[in-house]
Order: C-alpha cells, then structure tokens, then sequence
C-alpha cells in the first residue's frame, strides 16, 4: 500500500470546509471562501482523474486499498475501489466543483456555511462509494443526512422545513432497519469485511430478512415507488445546488447500494425478491411518468423524472444480465449528468424570473437562444435519444430486461415513449410557443459561468452517447464477475 | 486488619465534608473558598481513586459488604468527574440566584459520597445507607433555589415520590433478606432460588425502587416536573451522576444477587427498556421548556441504556456503561450550551428563546448541532456509536423486537432534537445574549463538544477501559 488516495481524496473536502470555517464569513459576494472550495473540489477531482488512469481495468479485485483497524477486533476501516464505485467517485468530484460554481447566483445568505455544508457533503458521498465495511459504509450513508438536511432547511424555499423533516425523516426510517441487519450480518457471518462477506457467504436462511432491511433503506433513497413522496418535496425546496447534489449523487447511494450488498450479499434473495423489484420498478416507471406529465412545477417534473429514471436503474439491476447491470451504472452516470444539468437551467430561469411554474414561460427561444440549445440537449438526452448518454443506459437495460422477463421488458419500453412525451412536452411550453408573459423580454441569456457549468455537463453527456467504451471498459469485468459470483452462489445452493 | 488504603477515597471526602461545614460555619463569607476547596477535593478523590483502586481486579472489604472493582473504580471515576464539572460550571449561575452559598459545594460532596458508597456496596444495608445518603442530599438540592416555588415543588415531589420508592426498595430487601438469610450480595446469589413466589415480589420491589431512581417509564412520573423546577445546574446534575451510581448498582443487583433469577426479571428489564424508549420519544415531542424535554429525551435515554442490562452477557452491560458515558457528555455540553442562555441576569429555558440562535451566536449554535445529532443517534457522532454498542451487544443475544423497536424509536426521538435544530438555524432570530460567560463554562461546552464530534476517530480507547469489566 503506497500513497492513501482515497482517504485523502475522503478527507481534503473535509479540510477544505475546515480551512473556510477559520476564514471570516463576510456577507454578500464571499469570493475568498468561493475560491477556497472551488480549489478544494477540483483538485480533489484531479486526483479522482488519475485515480482513473491509474485504475486497472483487467481484473475485479478491489484497488488501492487501505485497511486499517478502527475499533479493536470489530471493525476495520477498510475502502477500495473496483469497476463500479470508481465511476460514482468520478461523477462525484465532477459534480461538485460545477454545483460550487453555480452557487454565484442561487445562494445570497451565508455563502461561507453553505459551501461548508457542500464540501462535508462531498466527503460522506465519497466515503460511501469507497467503503468495504458495512459499519463504514452505514456511517458515511447517514452522516449525508446532516448536512443535505441544512441544505434544504436553511437555504431552500418556502415550504423547506418540511421538506428537511421529510428527507431527514423518511431516509433515517428506512435506514435503522439496515444498521439492524449489519449488526446481524456481523453476528452471523463473523465479520462486516465486505470482502470476505463475499468470499463466506451468507447461510441462505437469514438471506431474505437481511435483503428486506437492506431494501427499506435503499428503497427510501432510490427513490422507490410508493416511498418515493420525499423526492419531490425536497427537490421543490432546496437550492438549485442541494438539488444538483440530490440528483446527480444522493440517488446514486442507493443503486449503488443495490449492486454491492444486494446483489453481491444475498444472491439467493436477490433471485427470490427480483419480481417484487420489477413490479415496484415498472410501477415507479409508469405511473411517474404519468404524474409527471401533469405537473405545473418545472423543478417537480424533473424530480417525477427522477423516479422513473431510477425505476428503469433499479430494474435493470435485478435483471442480473451482463447488460442490464452495464446500462443501469451508465444510466445513474448519464442521469447524474443531465439531472444535474436540468436541474441547473430550471435554476438558471428561476434565479432570472423567479418563478419554476411551466405556464410562466413560454416563447423564450427568441430572448436566450444559447440557453434554448443547451436546455434542449438536456432535455433530448433525459428522454434517451441515440447520441446521447441516456440512451445507451436505457438501451442496455431493456436489452437485459428482455433478455430476462419479456413482458416486463415491453411495459418498461413504454415508459421510454411516456418520458419523451413529458420531456418534449415540457420544453415546448417552456422554450416555443407564443410569449405572453412580457417580464420574460428582460432575461438575458446564461452568463460565463452557467455557460462553462453547462458545456462540462454537455460534453460528458454527448462523449459518452456516441462513445461508451471508456465506461464500459471500466465496469465490464467487474460486473462479470460479480453475475459470475451469484451464479455459482445460486448453484451451490 | 483491613487493606483500608482501598476506601481512601470515601474516608478522604467523608473528612473533607466535615472540615468544609465547620470552615464554613467558622468563617464569614467562606462560600468562594468552601466552593474551591470542594473542587479540589473531588479532584484529589479522584487521584486516590485511580491511584489506589484502579488496577484493582477485585478485592472486597468489611464482611465482604463492600466490593472494590473493575466496574465500581471506573463508575466512581465517572462520578467524581461529572460531579467536579457540575460544581465547577455552577458558580456563576448560582451568583446570579443569589444561592452561592457553602451548602452547595457540601451539599453535591455528600451525595457524591452517597453514591460511591452505593457503587461499591456488596450489601443490602451498604447500599441502602448510601442510596439514602445521596437521596437526602438530592432533596435539599432540588429546593436550592428556595425562594422560587418551583424549587420548593420540585423538591418536595421528589422527596415525596422518592421516600415511596425507598420504602418499596426497602420492603423488597427485606423479602429478599427473608429468603436468604443474609445481606450479602455473594452469599444471596448462593441461597436465592426461583421456586419461590413470594421471592418474585422481593425482586420486582427492589427493581421498581431502583426503575425510579433512574426515572425509568413507568416509574417517570417525577423526573420532568423536577428537572423543571430544580435550579440549571442542579438539573445537570440530577441527570448525569445520580443515574451513573443507580446504574451500577443496578447492575450490580442483577448480576450479582439476582444473577440465577434471569428468567424472572429478564422480562421485566426489557418492558422496563422498551416503556422508556418508546414513551421518551413521544412524550418529548410536545414539550416547550427545555429541561422537560432534556427530562423526557434522557427518559428515553435510560430505556437504551436497560436495554443493554438485559442482554445478561458481559457485552451489554459494558455496552450500557459506554452509553452512560457517552450521555453524560452530551449532557454535559447541553446543558453548558443552556447555561450560556443569558441575557441581563436572566436565564432562559424555553425552546422559543432558541429562535435564530445561529444568526447572532454562530459557534454556540454550531456545538448545539453537533450535540443534537449526537442525541438522536446520528453517524458519526457519538451518540451513534452509544446506540451502536448496545444494539449490537442486543443482536447478539438475537433480541430482535428490543433492538427494532429501540432503533425505530430512535427515529421518533429525531423528531424533536430536529426541531429544536430547526429552531435554531431556519427561524427567525431574537435578540442576542450575553458573551461574558466564565471560562469553566466556555472549557466544559469546547472539550464535551470536540469529544462528541471527534469521538469516531479513536473509539477504542473508551471500549479497552470498560472492557476490563467482567461481572459475569
């Protein structure tokens, strides 16, 4: 073991938001404490790149991995990397200097505590991502709750308390019930070393309980039809930061989850409760897509669009084909990357007319072309066209899905056509149609900052549409091993 | 002749006691020295505690009726040192009453002798002098602020309720007495078997005694009205150090004397557990004075804490310490954050005075949130890992329903330490309060807060001490 990289690249948020605890907090525009964070975060990126580079794509086994005894004969701090966590790495550090960029315009009152809340935030999601040991993993899983729920309790909208309870709330529920089933596993298997847990095994008799615990939680944070409700609260009131970061990384946790413990934990529950997933995940796709055809709010469209998104994820994940489980990672990444990027142009409308209800636009293709373009991007690649990142996601996880559960795999197919209709639908209203509202003729369009903000999510999103194989490279063996895992698992039993 | 150098720290703050009153009788305005005289002699008990006891594996003393070891060193350390913070902290809250008088320093040294007799007691009578002991000096506390109704309420109440539970504990021994034929905790362990019915009784007695000194549910009743009435610091007091001593000794009772009757009071544990657990979230969701809810929350708090008790396995009684101890910390640091409440000589306690705090007092908002997440159980602050090590010494025992239900009463109980965060840091904010604040006050809130946050970093070190506890 050489240099810690990813404890250091878990700690320097943390000492970023340390150093800007000391620094004075001025009002207005606090360009030190901007500076401050922004240096942070795209360094910590930098390392994430070579992190990358460096990362062998031949073999399964965990990377660079640090294994230190944290409580005596208990617990071991113990992160690593392999195929699937580094992408979600990746995705983290490069959202986050993009959502400390774009806080210029959205965030006016205490700057300094929110780019603090930002940069710990930063450091739990990547300590979830690396960690192999349950009890590390639950720890970095929970602490995200504390300052997500400052983020939207203090800096978001009118409705913001309760939406904080709610998130706080609902994610704490669902999450108790896994710290119950870790303490079990521990008990049972002797260890919570995810790595040896995957060489032991668990007996197949505690496998259906363990997995139910495991999925209240991850359910919650999937989002999951029917537990879904907190999603779109939260989104509505935080910050168009905080709602970046929910989007693009917090919903990741849980699929993420799903492909670690889930899948790589409890292999016979997996196959037992697969069709209880594809019913939620067909559900979720459906019947959100409807809802979110129905809503006057931008920012809650996008937040329904989520959940469906997440439900093809999930699907694609129990499907348990080399495909289905490919295009759900690409699919979180290429949702990372347009939900944080739609999320930012409802914001950029919002911070210039301050309003997110759809009929208040209308017409504004002719006064911010640039902004049109790229809200168009966005949007086609949400709706998964060919070109786009999003449609590789979706395009692997039906082909898994049909591979698997053929009807299944056709009512999910529908969903893609409900999601092109509530996407086009609502950047028609949006964007063409007639201007009524003559406030809008005083927007002026994106300024460098939201400009640069939202090429770099352009760039990825179109790169990986039209080139994939640097994602599926990084996760192809990975994945292979661990469909190569379940099924001897599923055989010896 | 008897190793006497293993009671020096009794017989040391028994001479103290006793010099301090007739100093203070003796001499005028002798409140200051009286107080520093009595840190110090906490601060030199607890040098002889560690010096002489400490590396004591077990040793027992007078007829075997008292019992030095692991547990009783470590639990009479933990005494000493809530004691000396409390009195250390109390001064200039006292001043501001007008009651900076010698009886307090006195008064809290009393009952810290109390309650080292009660840690180390191997007796029934031992225990019962030393629970009495603290008791009394517990009642004069509670009316400190005798000019203040609710004071004198307070106390009142709790000599009234608490007398009735001492006479039930005291009824309880005798049966129990009866049956065995001695007080000895060794020999009643021998004699004890569960055929006996009436024995049942001298059991639930004892325990229904020791349930209300612990204010555990449904033996609550009157923890909230006395932690309201009784001054600040006295209330600080009353939740962290008498529930350290009643904590041992409740141990100590069950695994000791009772240890063959597990089947009998296992059940009675575990109602006692869940009842405080579920009824301290609850109850405390709809209070607005401070210390009620600090009463309810540290209810509930007491009901995790017996959840470890009734495991019967060494992990969970060690479990139940590291959880006691890590809530007097957070205790402690509430109640400096409470303390610091201040604005032209008056102190306040309702949740609404938080409004806003974070806008004027940045730093003291920013501690109250570290000790609010500690409180309800969030990773990875302390408090997490407290609930952690008594839900896993609970798992092990494959004790489900317990574990379940605590940790979803957990999530309740995050209700209400998340509204008084949201108190803090989303509503509006009132006008500021005073910053003068003494320097032992400022000291106890950085050190407990640091402790708190930075617990997760070395959290062995807590686990090797308490780990040396063997009872069973």
């Amino acid at each position: 073991m050489n240099f810690p990289i990813l404890s250091s690249l878990i700690l320097l948020p943390t000492v970023g938001a340390l150093f800007l605890f000391f620094t004075k907090d001025k009002d207005g525009n606090n360009l030190t404490a901007k500076y401050v964070a922004l240096f942070t975060t795209v360094v910590n990126f930098l390392i994430s790149v070579y992190l990358w580079i460096s990362f062998d794509q031949s073999t399964s086994t965990f990377q660079f991995v640090e294994d230190r005894t944290w409580i005596e004969g208990f617990i071991n701090y113990k992160v690593g990397v392999d195929g699937i966590s580094i992408l979600f790495i990746i995705l983290t550090t490069f959202i986050t200097p993009l959502c400390i960029i774009s806080v210029n315009n959205s965030v006016k009152n205490r700057l300094r505590d929110f780019l603090i809340a930002i940069l710990i935030m930063e450091s739990f999601m990547i300590g979830v991502f690396c960690a192999l040991d349950l009890v590390v993993f639950y720890l970095f899983f929970e602490a995200g709750l504390i300052p997500m729920f400052l983020i939207i309790g203090i800096w978001g909208g009118p409705k913001r308390v309760y939406s904080a309870f709610k998130f706080f709330l609902y994610t704490l529920l669902g999450s108790v019930l896994m710290l119950v089933a870790i303490i079990s596993i521990y008990w049972i298997a002797g260890t919570t070393d995810v790595i040896q847990l995957y060489e032991l095994g668990i007996d197949a008799k505690y496998q259906n309980l363990l997995w139910l615990a495991f999925f209240s939680s991850f359910a919650v944070k999937t989002p999951m039809w029917p537990v879904h409700t907190w999603l779109p609260d939260a989104h509505v009131e935080a910050p168009t930061a905080g709602s970046v970061l929910l989007a693009a990384i917090l919903l990741k946790m849980a699929g993420y989850g799903f492909i670690r413990f889930s899948l790589g934990l409890f292999p016979v529950a997996s196959e037992v409760f697969t069709p209880l997933i594809y019913t939620l995940s067909v559900i979720a796709i459906i019947f959100t897509s409807l809802i979110a055809l129905m809503q006057e709010d931008m920012k809650k469209l996008i937040a329904y669009s989520s959940v469906a998104h997440m439900g093809f994820v999930t699907l694609g994940i129990f499907t348990l084909q080399q495909q289905g489980i490919e295009g759900s990672i690409i699919q979180m990444i290429s949702h990372g990357l347009v939900s944080a990027a739609l999320f930012l142009c409802v914001g950029v409308v919002y911070d210039r007319m301050h309003s997110r209800m759809i009929n208040s636009y209308g017409g504004i293709v002719a006064i911010i072309p640039k902004y049109s373009i790229l809200f168009m991007l966005f949007t086609l690649a949400a709706l998964g066209l060919p070109g786009t990142s999003g449609f590789i996601g979706e395009f692997l996880i039906l082909m898994g899905a049909f591979k698997d559960n053929f009807l299944v795999a056709v009512i999910a197919s529908l969903g893609v056509i409900l999601g092109a209709a509530y996407m086009l639908w609502l950047y028609k209203r949006v964007v063409f149609g007639k201007l009524v509202n003559e406030d809008l003729k005083k927007m002026f369009d994106l300024n460098r900052s939201e400009y640069f903000i939202l090429s770099c999510l352009a760039v990825p999103t179109l790169f990986f549409g039209f080139y994939p194989d640097p994602l599926i490279n990084t996760v192809e063996v990975s994945v292979t091993d661990l469909i190569n895992m379940h099924n001897t698992n599923i055989a010896s039993k | 002749m008897e190793n006497l150098n293993l009671v020096l720290p009794e017989i040391f703050i028994s001479l103290s006691i006793m010099f301090l009153l007739i100093l203070g009788v003796f001499k005028k305005n002798s409140s200051k020295i009286t107080f520093n005289l009595s840190l110090f002699t906490i601060l030199i008990t607890a040098i002889i505690t560690i010096n002489e006891t400490f590396s004591v594996s077990r040793e027992t003393l007078f007829n075997e009726s008292v019992v030095i070891d692991s547990m009783s060193s470590l639990m009479k350390i933990i005494t000493l040192i809530g004691g000396f913070l409390v009195l250390v902290i109390s001064s200039s809250y006292l001043k501001t009453f007008k009651i900076y008088n010698i009886e307090y320093p006195v008064l809290i040294l009393s009952s810290i002798l109390g309650m080292m007799v009660m840690i180390s007691s191997n007796d029934l009578i031992v225990f019962y002098m030393g629970l009495e002991l603290q008791s009394l000096a517990l009642y004069v506390l509670a009316t400190y602020n005798r000019d203040q109704l609710k004071s004198s309420e307070a106390g009142l109440k709790y000599f009234v309720l608490s007398a009735l539970s001492s006479g039930l504990l005291l009824y309880g021994c005798s049966l129990v007495y009866g049956f065995s034929g001695s007080t000895n905790f060794d020999i009643i362990s021998n004699q004890l078997n569960s055929n006996e019915y009436v024995l049942t009784f001298g059991i639930v007695f004892i325990l229904v005694g020791l349930a209300f000194k612990i204010s555990a549910v449904p033996f609550h009743m009157w923890a909230p009205d006395v932690y309201e009435g009784s001054p600040t610091t006295v209330t600080l007091f009353f939740t962290m150090v008498p529930k350290i001593a009643a904590l041992t000794v409740f141990i100590r009772f069950l695994y000791v004397p009772f240890l063959n009757l597990i089947d009998q009071w296992q059940m009675i544990i575990i109602f006692l557990s869940i009842a405080s657990m579920v009824f301290g979230a609850v109850a405390a969701i709809g209070q607005t004075n401070i210390k009620r809810l600090i009463a309810y929350s540290s209810i509930g708090h007491i009901g995790y804490t017996l959840a470890g008790l009734a495991t019967a396995s060494n992990e969970g009684i060690q479990s139940s310490i590291i959880y006691i101890s890590i809530y007097v910390v957070m205790n402690l640091a509430l109640f400096s954050c409470l303390l610091m409440l201040r604005r032209k000589d008056q102190y306040y306690e309702n949740i609404e005075d938080l409004s806003g705090l974070s806008k004027n007092h940045p730093l003291l908002s920013l501690c109250l949130l570290v000790i609010l997440f500690s409180l309800a159980g969030i990773p990875p602050l302390a408090g997490f890992f407290a609930k952690f090590y008594v839900f896993k010494a609970v798992l092990e025992q494959s004790m489900f329903f317990l574990a379940i239900v605590g940790l979803l009463s957990t999530v309740v109980a995050a209700f209400y330490y998340l509204r008084i965060i949201k108190i803090i840091y989303f509503d509006k904010e009132k006008d500021k309060y005073d910053t003068d604040h003494s320097l032992w006050l400022k000291f106890s809130l950085t050190v407990s807060t640091i402790l708190i946050l930075l617990y997760f970093i070395f959290p062995s070190q807590l686990i090797e001490v308490v780990s040396r506890i063997n009872i069973i």
